[in-house]
């Protein structure tokens, strides 16, 4: 690294930039670690240190009505493997998950196989199997209430036309179920499909042309070529879908007629794990944090848990690639 | 350790084409307009009946075209004597909120993926797979000490507690790692030494005008992440200082029927910002996903 004073040395500049000199080292010693510190300081107070404190909080009996609370071991854990309403909301979420993520990523593939030709206004369709995903979840979820709606709802008036009653989709379970999953595959298709087809475009067209060669045609191209080319990328939205997936909140919330809690419906039909979180925590007059920390640890554990999975995976594809 | 499967794409590489033998025919046509419809209907429809009478909803057969109380609606919507909740303020809420977390996510992102990137010091390695790894620790389950925290700094209702817990983000420093490392070539920096700059400077005159392109993407993404958040603010906010999707969200609960033309028309305002940034930048955003903007 020169120091770009090059002038006549007289006694002041070779003063002055012996100072520079040490200014320089002093910056470049210092300076990396002041760029990184707002992201750990920030994410470590808002972030970390609020995740690592749910497991204290989960070993109390704290509540936000009491002043103070007692350490009470794994009470609360005790208590969360014996509660029926827990492990309820537990099959819904799978439940729900499993009709969501499976039809999605499936659609999500072959809407990138069909995307991956060349086609006129290629941009025009990739924003509009995009837009789903500008819409909030509660924009999805006030809409699609609407459209599932028990009387009124557009869907059931097309069933109407094909000679199927009324269903009422809030209120029962599997029914329920459906119409959450419809939201979520609404929503998250057209992002999904956006990343197979970026993935799908990085494989070689030499591939293809040997297969061409073969005779194989498009559709037995996509299944012996580009499907097993696409497996990091189809097991990383996996994962994706699954962190988000556990976590589903926001549409069976807002699914409920009148927004009395986060009850899920009157026999609890769909309520997630993240909304039984809430209903312990913040809904109604409980505010029983201790056992809310405890559900949530248990949902971190079990993320934590698939990434690690989803690791594993990914880095043996990588050494069977090699 | 890597989680991502795939590298982000840096500028300068050429974007591949798919095999160019698959020529799409007019069933291929037929069937993405089929799935456009699919998805722009439901959009449609929330105007539709944002543009009806709440009575028109019972029609049968449906109306599918709008109607023309979608102004008589919208009246409705921001007079705080008939909605249990004030829409004008929620929309400046968002708009303040969105905006300060997107400038401080681009900001500090890059600036942290500048110094992942080309700095030398010392734990630069392990700091960053730490970033890595809280790309997949799911933060929002530490609501309950979060909520403590923000009973300590009196924070409640107030918008600094929508603000503060997103400020900066993992995905955001990783995005701007890659591109940087990728895209800005050492000698512009080692010139900009030559000059006689410091590392601040070669952060605020080389590094900053360099990723203009991927911190357009990370901006738009954190714009709509945090437009659309309802989780965190639902839980400590309230509809007397609400952002626009709690004070979506009050609007469905707050009759006993609901009011559908009222509770769309909300919906609809509330998403109609994005849509109109998605309608002029959607090309970008597309293309950045694509380029492995992902997890949005």
């Amino acid at each position: 690294m020169s120091d770009g004073t090059a002038a006549a040395p007289t006694h002041a500049v070779r003063r002055r930039s012996a100072t520079r000199r040490r200014l320089r080292r002093v910056d470049a010693k210092v300076s990396p670690y002041l760029y990184v510190a707002p992201f750990f300081i920030l994410f470590g107070v808002f972030g970390i240190f609020p995740l690592l404190y749910t497991a204290w909080v989960s070993l109390t009996d704290r509540n936000l009505l009491a002043s103070d609370s007692n350490f009470i071991g794994l009470d609360n854990y005790t208590a969360l493997m014996h509660d029926e309403y827990f492990w309820h909301a537990v099959v819904n979420t799978l439940g729900i998950w499993v009709l969501s993520t499976i039809p999605q990523l499936v659609l999500a593939l072959v809407i990138a196989h069909v995307l991956n030709r060349s086609l006129h206004v290629r941009t025009f369709f990739r924003m509009g199997i995009l837009l789903p995903q500008v819409t909030s979840l509660v924009a999805v979820a006030l809409i699609f209430t609407q459209l599932f709606g028990y009387r009124y709802g557009l869907v059931n008036y097309v069933l109407n036309q094909v000679g199927i009653e009324n269903v009422n989709w809030e209120a029962g379970r599997l029914s329920s179920w459906f119409a959450l999953s419809t939201m979520v595959t609404w929503r998250w298709v057209g992002y999904n499909a956006l990343l197979y087809l970026a993935a799908m475009q990085s494989i070689p067209d030499e591939l293809y042309e040997a297969s061409a060669v073969d005779g194989a045609r498009t559709w037995r191209q996509f299944i012996h070529v580009t499907v097993p080319m696409l497996r990091p990328t189809i097991i990383f939205t996996v994962i994706i879908s699954t962190i988000g997936g556990l976590q589903l909140f926001t549409e069976p919330f807002l699914f409920q007629p009148v927004q009395s809690g986060s009850t899920g419906g009157s026999a609890r039909q769909y309520q997630t794990v993240a909304m039984y979180l809430y209903e312990k925590a913040f809904g109604g007059t409980q505010f029983d944090f201790g056992y809310a920390a405890a559900i949530a640890w248990c949902l971190f554990l079990f993320i934590a848990f698939i990434s690690f999975i989803n690791y594993l995976l990914v880095r043996r594809i990588r050494s069977a690639d090699v | 350790m890597s989680v991502l499967p795939y590298r982000v794409r840096t500028p300068g590489r050429g974007r591949r084409r798919g095999p160019s033998y698959h020529r799409a025919g007019p069933l291929t046509y037929l069937f993405l307009l089929v799935l456009l419809l699919f998805s722009v209907f439901p959009l449609y429809w929330s105007f539709v009946v944002a543009s009806h009478d709440n009575s028109a909803l019972g029609a049968y057969p449906p109306v599918l075209t709008p109607g023309g109380n979608f102004r008589d609606n919208v009246h409705r919507l921001f007079n705080a004597g008939i909605v249990n909740v004030d829409f004008a303020k929620a929309l400046v809420n968002s708009a303040i909120v969105a905006s300060i977390v997107t400038v401080s996510v681009v900001f500090f992102s890059a600036l942290a993926g500048f110094a992942f990137a080309k700095l030398r010091f010392r734990g630069r390695k392990l700091l960053f797979v730490l970033v890595i790894a809280t790309l997949i620790v799911p933060v929002q389950l530490g609501v309950i000490p979060l909520y403590i925290q923000m009973i300590h700094f009196g924070w409640i209702n107030h918008l600094q507690a929508v603000i503060a817990p997103f400020l900066v983000s993992a995905f955001g420093v990783f995005l701007m790692r890659q591109y940087i490392a990728g895209g800005v070539p050492n000698e512009l920096i080692d010139a900009a030494r030559v000059d006689g700059c410091h590392t601040w400077r070669v952060f605020w005159h080389v590094i900053l005008p360099a990723v203009r392109p991927i911190a357009a993407v990370l901006g738009l993404l954190t714009f709509m992440n945090t437009w659309n958040d309802f989780f965190w603010p639902l839980i400590v906010l309230t509809p007397h200082n609400p952002t626009v999707q709690v004070a979506v969200s009050t609007l469905s609960g707050a009759q006993y029927v609901p009011d559908y033309s009222l509770i769309l028309t909300g919906t609809f305002v509330s998403i109609l910002p994005l849509l109109v940034v998605f309608l002029v930048l959607g090309k970008q955003i597309v293309g950045g996903i694509m380029k492995g903007a992902v997890k949005g």
